[in-house]
Formats: structure tokens, C-alpha cells, sequence
């Protein structure tokens, strides 16, 4: 038995392929982008070492920071909306009528690629033919903003189809943990009298405090980095009122061919979305695993 | 004898229901309310693109967006498909997803088993990098890979897209696939061992065929992210010949910008496809998601 599951030319056969993929095209690359940070480089001639000049210039350039400003917000935001994603998991969790299809019809907009999702999002917010402005008028509302061409509506606005993007993503996380919790505990605290909120908040919620604070994680490493959405919406604009860092970081090198400074630019993205996760782990830590 | 249990069970459930204070029906007629208005707001945009999908642009430009197509234009699907050059970017789209999930599904499926039931001293170190490379931003690694495509005249080739979605699918898809390869029972393996069976044959023959359902989850939801990227192909791929649909439906919308109904026909077309599949394997959809993330 032994023999046949040590065999070390099977081991390699079987581990070799993946791992090549996987370093060559994950791991060298993130090296790779942190050394291309030091070079003057356009892409296609000759790299220049130019030592920290690229890292410093990152630092004074206000450009990355309106832009690291921009994701920040896009996490803060997308944190605090967990909470309503948390709510509603949780009203679906008590046995509702239907719960079922309205989790998977929550779900949908998530299977659509960000490409279409920011198209058909360019359509509602048309200012003139979109859905959005021409329900406002049937309201009444008079002067309907341009959404996307304000430059302090733009974020929220964008924000609002990173929502109904990701809703279903997360209900369906919280779901399938509340799904963990076991019956009889449940069972026990309402024989005690708890009322359903009470339930909910002090017995459901601590439960499946891992599950809350991968999902935690997830939202701002994913808001961090996010990018799609906001490249084919808008740009980034306008007037870089809606640049983000991974925006920024494709405008540089793929547009502007300053691959030095855009590695350096990724290689910060790259930097900020470990620190952040180690951070959050850090913090959360001596949070004991529940056992039940 | 089970069914006077039901009976009974129902009895007691009416009786429930009749001890429900008129407050608390309320309270419930309220909640439905917001989950009805929560569904309503994330399905109705869908069911406005298919509606505009249909539309003239005098209707678009000159009737209430909320209207219903009053001639279905059928027409536009076929504009967008023949003269936009749909048709090719989706055939793209399909071949490339369908060899990237194959080479994903497999590769993640060697590794997983040589992870969970073959003896080795690197076991977990390889375990670690795979599972590590969940938290890299996949835009921090585009400049090199660029440039290493480049070197290698890989830009502007299709390959270069499989190789690149394969290698950043499989950290999810060994999760996914760790988790059942775990509660999987070894008699059977360890039986064939005994009976003198190759290792070749122990996993082609009885550890594949036994992870089915798990692999039909795994693919299911890299067939989705394959589908729907956009980077990698918008970064590599130059040529039309090459374009998956995410790309080109950027391409095709910036030549007919103001035909809303052909770009509506676009975006149907490239997220029917999902939708379908969607409604055949919803669960599996489900659970490949709580199961790609639960655990992380």
C-alpha cells in the first residue's frame, strides 16, 4: 500500500503541471511586478533601474491617492452593506414559504459578467432614456441628475450595481452557514422564551462570527482590487472622480506605457490587499472557534 | 401510521397558526414585502434589457422605458449575431471556456489526489501554495504576465488566455474538490491497492468516476468565471478572430453606440447561456459558491 502511494514519479506526474501553471503564471508574476516597479520601462524597449524613484513618486503622486481613496470607500461601503445581506439571510433562514427561490433569484445578477452588468447599468442610468431618470419623472422629480457624468454621485451611483452585483453572493455565504447551525439549539433558546430577534442576534449571528468575518475579508480585498465594473462604466471618470486603484494601475501601464510605474502601482495593490487580510485575521483572532 | 403523524403534525400547525396574533401577521406580510421588493429590484433590470432588447429606437428614444415592445424586434438578435460579429466572439467564448474548464478540473483533480491520499514530504507546503494564491489580486500579476506572453509570442493567442485562466482557477477548485476528496471513504482505493491495481488506474477509474457531483460543481462555476472575464482577454488579445464575448461585446458596442436594441440583443446573448444554465443546475451553482468561500 505504502509503496504504491509514495511513488514518487506518480507524486511528480500528478502535482508537476499544476504547480509549474501556478508559478509561473501567479507566483513569479507578483515578484516580478514588485522588481519591474524599480525600472523606467515602457513595455516593449529597454528597462532602466532606476532604484525607489517609482515607490517615492507613488507616494507624493495625489493621483494614487484620490484613487486608493475611491477603493477604500468602495470597501467601506461594501462592508457596511453586509450587515442588510445579514439581515435578509437571516429572515430567510426562518423556514419563509419560498425562501428557496428567493435566495437563487437574489443569486442571478452574480452569475452575469461585470461587462454586461456595467452596460446594462450604463442603460438605467441614462439620463435620458434610462429607467432610472424616467421613474424619477414619474415621481415628479424635476432636474434628474447625469449620475455617471457627476462627478459626486459617480461612486455612489457605481456602488449601487456592485450591490445588486454581489447581494446573492453573500446571502447565499450566510445562508449556507445559518444552515450549519444546529436545530436543537435554536430550539432550546425559544423554549427559554427568546423572541426570533433576540434569537437572531445573540444566538445566530456569534455562531457563525467565522463565516461574518471571512465574508468581511472577501468585500474589501474584493473591493480593493475591483475593477471591471468601473473600466467599462466609466473609465474612471470623471475627471478621475471614479479611478481605483487597479484603474489606475491599467491606465498607467496600458494606456500611458509606463510599465515601471504601473508595476509599481500593482505591486502596492498587491501589498495592501496581504496587509489587509493579515490585519483582519490579527484583529479577530483571539476570537475562540465555536464548538457545537 | 405516518400518515396520522402528518395529520397530527398538521393539526398542531394550524393550531399555530391560529395562536398567531394578528401583529404577527403583519409583521410577516411586511417582511415578504421587503424580500419581494429586494427580488423585484434584482430581476427587473434583466427583465428591462430583454425588453429593450426588442425595441426600435424610436421606441427606445421616443416611448416610456417601462413600455412594452409593441413589434418585437427579433431582427436585432439577429444584427448582433451576423453583422456584429456575435456569433464568432461567442463561439470563442465557448471553446475557450469549455478547454480551460476541462485542463482546470483535471489538473486541480491530480493534485487533490495526490494531496489527500499519496504520501509525500512537500504535501503541505503544495497544499499552502495553492491555497495562498486565492488572496493574489490577479491584477498585480498582469504587467508580467504581458510582458512574459510577449517574450514567448503568446500574446494575441488564445493559449495564452487557457493557460492563464487555468492557473488562477485552481486554488478554488482544489478547495472546493479537498473538501470532498476528505470525507471520501479510502476502502475502495485501498481494496484496489490490495488487488494489485495501478495508481493510473485507482485514480482514472474509481477516484474520478466517485467525484463526480464535486466535479460537476467545480466546473459549473469555473465555466461561469471563465465565461465572464474580461481582463486577461481585454490585456492579451488584440485580434477580433480571437475576442470572447465580454470583449466583444465592449468592441460591438462602441460601433453601434446609440442602437439600444442591438446592444440589448448583445448583452442577452452572453448572459443566456448562464441563465440556462442557472436553471439546470441551480444547486450545484449554490453550493459551489458556499463551498468556495465557507471555508476559506
Amino acid at each position: 500500500m505504502k509503496q504504491v502511494m509514495s511513488n514518487k514519479l506518480v507524486i511528480a506526474l500528478y502535482t508537476l503541471p499544476a504547480l509549474v501553471l501556478i508559478l509561473a503564471l501567479v507566483y513569479v508574476p507578483i515578484i516580478l511586478t514588485g522588481y519591474y516597479g524599480l525600472m523606467d520601462w515602457d513595455g516593449i524597449g529597454a528597462m532602466t533601474f532606476i532604484g525607489l524613484e517609482n515607490y517615492i513618486e507613488l507616494l507624493q503622486d495625489g493621483k494614487f491617492w484620490e484613487s486608493a481613496y475611491h477603493s477604500f470607500l468602495l470597501a467601506a461601503f461594501s462592508t457596511l452593506s453586509l450587515a442588510g445581506y445579514l439581515i435578509i439571510s437571516l429572515v430567510l433562514a426562518n423556514k419563509l414559504k419560498g425562501s428557496e427561490l428567493l435566495r437563487k433569484i437574489y443569486l442571478i445578477p452574480m452569475l452575469l459578467s461585470s461587462v454586461a452588468i456595467a452596460q446594462l447599468w450604463l442603460k438605467i442610468y441614462d439620463p435620458n432614456n434610462g429607467m432610472l431618470n424616467s421613474f424619477l419623472e414619474l415621481l415628479g422629480v424635476e432636474n434628474t441628475p447625469v449620475w455617471l457624468a457627476d462627478s459626486k454621485l459617480v461612486l455612489y451611483a457605481i456602488f449601487i450595481a456592485i450591490i445588486w452585483q454581489y447581494a446573492g453572493f453573500y446571502i447565499i455565504i450566510y445562508s449556507a452557514a445559518l444552515k450549519g447551525i444546529p436545530e436543537s439549539l435554536v430550539e432550546a433558546a425559544r423554549i427559554d422564551g427568546a423572541n426570533p430577534i433576540q434569537i437572531a442576534y445573540k444566538i445566530k449571528v456569534p455562531l457563525i462570527a467565522g463565516v461574518i468575518k471571512v465574508t468581511v475579508i472577501l468585500a474589501i480585498v474584493g473591493s480593493l482590487k475591483y475593477f471591471d465594473l468601473i473600466y467599462v462604466m466609466t473609465g474612471g471618470g470623471p475627471n478621475g472622480a471614479s479611478e481605483v486603484i487597479a484603474s489606475y494601475m491599467y491606465k498607467e501601464a496600458f494606456g500611458s506605457y509606463n510599465f515601471g510605474y504601473g508595476s509599481a502601482v500593482g505591486f502596492a495593490l498587491l501589498v495592501i490587499c496581504l496587509v489587509i487580510t493579515w490585519l483582519i485575521r490579527k484583529l479577530t483572532a483571539d476570537d475562540e472557534e465555536i464548538q457545537y | 401510521m405516518s400518515n396520522v403523524n402528518t395529520q397530527f403534525k398538521k393539526s398542531n400547525l394550524s393550531v399555530n397558526k391560529l395562536e398567531k396574533s394578528l401583529g404577527n401577521r403583519i409583521g410577516l406580510g411586511l417582511l415578504y414585502l421587503v424580500l419581494i421588493v429586494v427580488a423585484v429590484f434584482q430581476i427587473y433590470p434583466l427583465v428591462w434589457l430583454f425588453f429593450f432588447s426588442l425595441k426600435t429606437n424610436t421606441e427606445v428614444f421616443g416611448a416610456s422605458p417601462f413600455a412594452l415592445p409593441t413589434d418585437p424586434q427579433w431582427g436585432n438578435y439577429a444584427k448582433a449575431w451576423v453583422d456584429g460579429g456575435v456569433g464568432s466572439y461567442f463561439f470563442n467564448s465557448v471553446w475557450i471556456t469549455v478547454t480551460s474548464v476541462i485542463l482546470t478540473v483535471l489538473l486541480a483533480s491530480f493534485v487533490t489526489f495526490a494531496i489527500t491520499r499519496m504520501e509525500w514530504k512537500l504535501n503541505k507546503l503544495a497544499l499552502g501554495l495553492f491555497m495562498v494564491g486565492l488572496m493574489i489580486p490577479i491584477h498585480s500579476t498582469l504587467i508580467p504576465l504581458f510582458d512574459f506572453f510577449l517574450k514567448v509570442n503568446l500574446v494575441d493567442n488564445p493559449l495564452s488566455i487557457i493557460l492563464t485562466y487555468t492557473a488562477f482557477n485552481l486554488p478554488l477548485t482544489i478547495m472546493i474538490l479537498l473538501g470532498f476528496y476528505y470525507t471520501l471513504p479510502r476502502e475502495v482505493e485501498e481494496a484496489a491497492v490490495m488487488d494489485g491495481c495501478s495508481i493510473h488506474r485507482i485514480f482514472f477509474q474509481i477516484t474520478l468516476p466517485m467525484t463526480t457531483p464535486v466535479i460537476s460543481t467545480t466546473a459549473i462555476i469555473n465555466m461561469i468565471y471563465n465565461w465572464n472575464e474580461f481582463v486577461f482577454v481585454n490585456t492579451f488579445i488584440s485580434s477580433d478572430k480571437y475576442k470572447t464575448l465580454t470583449v466583444g461585446i465592449q468592441n460591438f458596442i462602441g460601433q453601434y453606440l446609440t442602437d439600444w436594441g442591438a446592444i440589448g440583443a448583445t448583452l442577452m446573448i452572453s448572459i443566456i447561456p448562464v441563465l440556462i444554465a442557472f436553471f439546470i443546475l441551480s444547486n450545484r451553482i449554490v453550493e459551489g459558491i458556499a463551498a468556495g468561500s465557507v471555508k476559506g
